[in-house]
């Protein structure tokens, strides 16, 4: 009779504590199973949203916004950083922030159903992870359900076949590839380590609207006074968002490069051996690809003598595998399906004006 | 009951090891389950592919270390990647000391079987295969590790790669035996790589049967200590079908072996037959260069014992640059055995030491022909020499490749 009354009032005390947090409606993060050897199978057991299918974060998960970003087959990205408490990401002079353990990078990525509508539907593709474990960073990518109120572990990958309409009121259909586990790690792979490759310095040095206000602050700044890291230098390698045409033309060239190409084209990378290196910080003009020659393009070469023929985009075989989608032309190798029009023609002036 | 055995098996072996065999068959999902075999095996696994036809449309990618992928044989367990939509390879490998055995890949988009980065890979009984014969739509390599130590490769086949069928690149200890190379551009190419013996291979109707290259502006340059012994280099005479660019696409159609630049390279008892263009060749690396670490020029060079007959009788004069040269100096008489004779240019006023010479032993009557370059930019001279015995020496013997082969796990 006892141990049942004890057992009861127990029960009572969880409802009223489960009551309690749910008016507040505070989700907070599961540090432990950032930490844990295994990826779970739904997203949502990580708690980093608040409103999964509005991706809206829980608290202490930011969200943040890079200068330049890689073409994903027209999809838009929403990414939040997550640091444990009381812990901040170390600033390194050209590499991404050094994460401290138990930090997340999540992206998801989808698609505006309807560009041209006011208010459109989105619909929900994927959320990549970035955990750092104890023995490094591990990658995975989660698919969302058709109902879009949970996203699944896919350790292999998956396809999502599907469609929207663009800003000019077309109809585009797609193949969407969820990339496998190993796919995730030959992008992020450098000497053999995982590591993340958006948010370096120089790619978050800009104004973002504060979450919930219209005021404007320096994401850097909002970083450093939110806890995520522990300093920024003020004086940062220009990065440019490449969208934006009032900004120099080369400037705006080796930022595309950079975030599309420069992962896994630099000495650490997985293209390492293609000596074609595309970093931000590359100098030398035969590693950029300036009258460089093929070593090993097979048909990628498209019958042409140089990686980049200064003044004649034609002749250029980093043009001519930016505008493919064949499997063993394209370049990026991985990641996109469709040519990214604007990339190409953004890449062919400045190819033009060298 | 059966369960219980194999779980008191399990736990008995569990001190030791405890690895899986991962059974796949081809069907339904394929790309999904072997996939997810792929990225779930540990260290140990085997992934065993059952015979039959695996219809595959997405590249494959290994990131486990110590895994055997093996199949029923070659043409019994096919790889087949015809439809093809993503992926620049077949089958990508990453990781470290795996097996690949008894198992055919056709008509991967690009390269058949690309191995990156990694230390130990053995790569036994493998068919690749463009099965539409030699096309510059096919892909370019059909097996290609890159950037990788302790490379095996035996008793595999290569057929219809539009670069080389078996490619080894900026890697460094090395054997490739026992393979045929049929109907690629380059049949073996040992590119940038130190330490390698290339023997006992079939190797015909390539454009060009053996590449020894080594090239500028690279990670990894300066090739050197390469053994190829033992070899059947005949016939090869297929068209240069490489798309333009690349550098196979300069080698003459009907080239027995090529060597461009590298040292410390040993050629001997090979049987070079029937190369309409030439059987052999060593040459410099002819393209511009402003890399002031690459040495263009071949160097330590040892042809011995090797059998020659008919070499150059229908040289690729009409499309290819080298080919034209080579008749036009021959004046017809095609040799067996050709050098071009460049060496840096403070070597040719003060003369090359012993040890970097082009020499030649013993080459069953093999006709020979050089180029003397000084002679060459001067009027009225002959620069030609055919002089067997100006290049005759006797030198040691390159040292044999040893690579620790994990053959328990080759069964």
């Amino acid at each position: 009779m006892l141990g049942c009354f004890f057992i009861r009032f127990s029960y009572s005390l969880v409802v009223i504590f489960a009551f309690c947090f749910s008016v507040k409606a505070e989700i907070s993060v599961n540090d432990n199973l950032i930490l844990e050897d295994s990826f779970p199978e739904d997203l949502s057991e990580f708690g980093f949203f608040l409103d999964k299918r509005g991706q809206i974060p829980a608290q202490n998960v930011l969200p943040y916004e890079l200068i330049s970003s890689l073409f994903s087959d027209y999809t838009k990205k929403s990414r939040f950083v997550y640091v444990p408490e009381s812990s901040r990401a170390a600033y390194e002079a050209d590499m991404t922030y050094q994460f401290p353990l138990g930090s997340a990078l999540v992206k998801t990525f989808y698609y505006i159903k309807n560009q041209q509508q006011k208010n459109p539907e989105k619909q929900l593709l994927e959320t990549r992870l970035l955990l750092r474990k104890s023995d490094g960073w591990h990658a995975a990518s989660y698919a969302w359900n058709d109902e879009q109120d949970e996203a699944k572990l896919k350790i292999a990958g998956t396809t999502i076949n599907t469609s929207w309409i663009d800003e000019h009121g077309e109809k585009r259909d797609v193949r969407y590839r969820v990339p496998n586990k190993n796919q995730c790690q030959e992008c992020h792979e450098s000497n053999k380590q995982i590591i993340p490759i958006g948010p370096k310095a120089r790619n978050l040095n800009k104004d973002i609207l504060l979450p919930g206000s219209d005021k404007k602050i320096n994401q850097l700044t909002y970083w450093l006074d939110g806890g995520i890291i522990d300093y920024y230098p003020e004086e940062l390698d220009l990065v440019v968002d490449w969208q934006d045409d009032t900004k120099d033309l080369n400037a705006r060239a080796r930022s595309y490069l950079a975030i599309n190409c420069g992962h896994c084209h630099s000495a650490s990378g997985n293209a390492a051996s293609s000596a074609l290196y595309l970093e931000f910080t590359e100098k030398r003009s035969i590693h950029l690809g300036i009258k460089k020659k093929p070593v090993a393009a097979g048909r990628g070469s498209g019958n042409k003598l140089y990686s980049i023929a200064p003044g004649s985009p034609e002749e250029s075989i980093l043009l001519y595998r930016m505008q493919s989608i064949d499997p063993g032309i394209m370049m990026p190798e991985s990641g996109r399906t469709l040519m990214h029009k604007e990339g190409v023609k953004l890449i062919e002036e400045w190819i033009l004006n060298l | 009951m059966n369960k219980t055995c194999i779980l008191y098996c399990c736990l008995l072996l569990s001190n030791f090891v405890i690895a899986d065999i991962h059974y796949i068959e081809p069907g339904k999902e394929i790309q999904e389950r072997l996939q997810e075999a792929m990225i779930l095996s540990k260290p140990g696994d085997t992934i065993q592919l059952e015979e039959g036809l695996y219809e595959l449309t997405d590249g494959l990618s290994l990131a486990q270390s110590g895994i055997s992928i093996k199949g029923a044989g070659i043409d019994k367990t096919i790889l087949d990647f015809s439809q093809q939509m993503t992926g620049a390879q077949g089958l990508l490998v990453t990781s470290d000391a795996v097996v690949l055995k008894d198992f055919s890949v056709i008509n991967a988009k690009g390269d058949a079987i690309k191995i990156v980065g990694v230390d130990g890979i053995f790569i036994v009984n493998i068919k690749v295969e463009w099965t539409n014969g030699p096309a510059t739509e096919n892909g370019a390599y059909g097996l290609y590790p890159v950037q990788s130590k302790n490379v095996y490769i035996d008793g595999c086949i290569a057929i219809g790669a539009s670069d080389a069928g078996i490619y080894v690149g900026q890697s460094e200890n090395i054997i490739v035996k026992n393979n045929t190379a049929e109907y690629n551009v380059a049949g073996i190419e040992i590119e940038n790589s130190y330490y390698a013996d290339v023997y006992q291979n079939s190797v015909s109707r390539n454009t060009g049967g053996i590449l020894i290259f080594d090239l500028p502006d690279l990670p990894q340059q300066n090739g050197h200590h390469i053994r190829v012994f033992d070899n059947q280099i005949v016939s090869n005479n297929t068209n240069n079908f490489a798309p333009i660019g690349n550098i196979v696409a300069s080698v003459p159609r009907g080239t027995g072996i090529l060597v461009m630049a590298g040292s410390d390279i040993e050629i001997f008892e090979n049987s070079i037959h029937e190369n309409d263009t030439i059987n052999l060749a060593i040459v410099s690396y002819f393209l511009e260069t402003d890399d002031e670490n690459y040495h263009p020029y071949p160097r330590s060079i040892y042809i011995h014992d090797n059998e020659f007959s008919v070499s150059g009788s229908n040289p690729d004069s009409e499309r290819n640059e080298l080919a034209k040269i080579l008749e036009q100096l021959a004046g017809g008489n095609m040799p067996d055995i050709f050098w071009d004779g460049i060496i840096p240019l403070p070597q040719m006023i003060l003369g090359q030491p012993e040890k970097e010479k082009v020499v030649l032993g013993e080459n069953s009557g093999a006709l020979f022909m050089t180029i003397d370059p000084i002679k060459y930019l001067l009027p009225f001279i002959n620069p030609i020499n055919s002089n067997y015995d100006n290049f005759r020496a006797r030198r040691s013997s390159l040292t044999e490749i040893t690579i620790d082969v994990p053959y328990e796990r080759l069964d």
